[in-house]
């Protein structure tokens, strides 16, 4: 069994899907200019003590890349609608591969999203040290992780005409409430949001002021989620072999 | 000799929002190596579950799988089993060619990409985009990937839906060809023809159950029952089911209903003995009737 091959092919299908790009990359761009372009000049974004222009690249890159990895649902939603799915069971292809590869394909995606961000953020003048683009691009891709089980998951429980609501609510209500939109720093509200991986998505822009990156609280948020999420697709996995 | 499929016992039942449906109701068949059985039945008749089973997609209830000596999941992971299963698609936004490679790479010793195509007759299609295909073309796709395996055990559900004539024949014959270097096929269908004419034997199911298993002209004399209707009022029932060939008669009104296996014969002594019988129709009974006959029941076919 060659696993890679098999993976090349299925990120060359997922690029090729040219529908998507627009929603994928295009949407989070425009978004973009549209709420940090006017505030720009703003550097201590509602007494974060970051830039908006930070802020929001971190923000949308964010959003960007969680409707990336979601996406995943969207496509294998699709594969079991042509029975792709059971197709592939019929193959040795493992669980644990195939969840390699779909997470895999998921972040190429969420990667483009995101240097497109920080391409969109440099021309509106954010300026970050090297080590610190680093070290935030690493953290937003492990906030990341349970985002993309759970695209999974939903792909495996959901049919191609109610998934692209899932993922759009989805995408949604974690944005709104992990302060993707406007800072949440304060309230139930803030205690809400300490304990989404959206949160700590967005925190990763902290990294841009130099300072500590998550801290234990986000490593554990994000870190269970991940583990529950994970949990709960390889099960719906598993139970997946059914005519759909 | 190794052994080949054996299916024993199995049983399965839906639930479904009318309470629950048994899908498979005791199914025994066994299948040698390098055979070519056909499954036959109506739908509704429980084949394609019996197949999920046998490929290890659904567990059974009650009995026991096993192919080449083993559960179908190792033989799946040893790459011995391909499949088309039943009214599916492929994936999109790749060629014919790179789907095909795309699956080759998830087995231990495939067959060469291009040697695959030419088997499935797609050899001009190599380069088109999988969601441009015809059904036709897209079924051989799907055959294709069911091979690229070089499995020893070929199962495929409904194999020619949605292919004309052509691609028909086209089919056949190469599932022929390669019956002849010793693979096992177990294909299932609703055409007798198909069963007849490229099966050894057939297992035909009806209603979940095993109702025949034999060498295909067998099944075909089995199934090969005519239906007699005429309206003839005063001709009683025993002295019709004597008439040569009338294995079943019943009456419905003024009319009655014959169900012969020999229907010449059968209309020949009926009108010699019943020269008013009118409105006479003689129809080929489809699989369904015929296995209705086969098993009787006919009240919980409608359910």
């Amino acid at each position: 069994m060659n696993a890679s091959a098999y993976g090349r092919y299925e990120l060359l299908r997922t690029f090729r899907n040219r529908r998507l790009y627009i929603f994928s990359f295009g949407f989070p761009v425009v978004l973009y200019y549209a709420i940090a372009g006017p505030n720009r000049h703003l550097h201590n974004f509602s007494h974060t003590g970051i830039a908006a222009t930070v802020y929001f690249m971190v923000g949308l890159a964010g959003f960007g890349g969680m409707n990336a990895v979601l996406g995943s649902g969207a496509r294998i939603s699709a594969e079991r609608a042509v029975g792709w799915n059971r197709q592939l069971r019929l193959t040795p292809l493992s669980t644990r591969t195939y969840f390699r590869v779909k997470v895999l394909t998921a972040y190429a995606m969420a990667l483009v999203t995101i240097g497109l961000l920080y391409v969109a953020g440099a021309t509106l003048g954010v300026h970050l040290r090297s080590g610190d683009w680093l070290e935030m691009t690493a953290l937003m891709l492990v906030a990341l992780l349970p985002f993309a089980a759970i695209g999974i998951l939903l792909g495996h429980q959901l049919t191609p005409d109610s998934i692209g609501p899932a993922i759009g609510g989805t995408t949604a209500v974690f944005a709104l409430l992990g302060g993707i939109w406007f800072p949440i720093t304060s309230g139930v509200m803030h205690k809400i949001a300490e304990a989404l991986p959206s949160y700590w998505l967005v925190q990763a822009s902290r990294v841009g002021l130099g300072g500590h990156g998550w801290g234990r609280t986000g490593w554990l948020v994000v870190i269970a989620w991940t583990a529950g999420a994970t949990i709960l697709a390889r099960r719906a996995y598993a139970r997946d072999t059914q005519r759909v | 000799m190794e052994t080949g499929i054996e299916l024993r016992g199995l049983k399965k039942t839906y639930r479904s929002p009318g309470g629950p449906v048994e899908a498979v109701r005791g199914v025994d068949v066994a299948v040698r190596p390098g055979e070519t059985v056909a499954l036959l039945g109506p739908n509704g008749a429980g084949k394609t579950t019996t197949v999920d089973m046998l490929l290890g997609l659904q567990q059974p209830d009650e009995g026991s799988v096993s192919v080449f000596g083993g559960p179908p999941e190792d033989a799946v992971r040893a790459g011995r089993i391909g499949a088309m299963l039943q009214a599916g698609g492929v994936l999109r936004d790749l060629t014919v060619r790179e789907l095909v490679s795309m699956m080759a790479a998830l087995f231990p010793a495939p067959l060469e990409t291009d040697h695959t195509l030419a088997l499935a007759k797609l050899d001009g299609l190599a380069d088109r985009r999988t969601e441009k295909l015809s059904g036709g073309e897209t079924q051989r796709l799907r055959f294709a990937v069911a091979l690229v395996s070089d499995p020893d055990l070929l199962v495929l559900d409904e194999p020619t839906v949605g292919m004309d004539v052509e691609s028909r024949r086209a089919f056949w014959s190469t599932i022929h060809d390669l019956s002849q270097t010793g693979k096992t096929f177990l294909f299932a269908t609703h055409y007798l023809e198909e069963a007849d004419a490229y099966a050894d034997r057939a297992v035909l199911m009806a209603r979940g159950r095993v109702v025949a298993d034999g060498p295909t002209t067998e099944i075909k004399a089995i199934v090969g029952t005519r239906t007699i209707r005429a309206t003839l009022p005063d001709a009683p029932l025993e002295a019709l089911e004597q008439l040569p060939g009338v294995t079943r008669a019943e009456r419905r009104g003024e009319a009655i209903v014959l169900a012969s296996a020999d229907s010449d014969a059968s209309l020949r002594r009926l009108l010699e003995r019943y020269p008013e019988a009118r409105d006479i129709e003689v129809r080929g009974a489809g699989l369904e009737e015929a296995f209705l006959q086969l098993t009787g029941d006919e009240e919980e076919v409608a359910a």
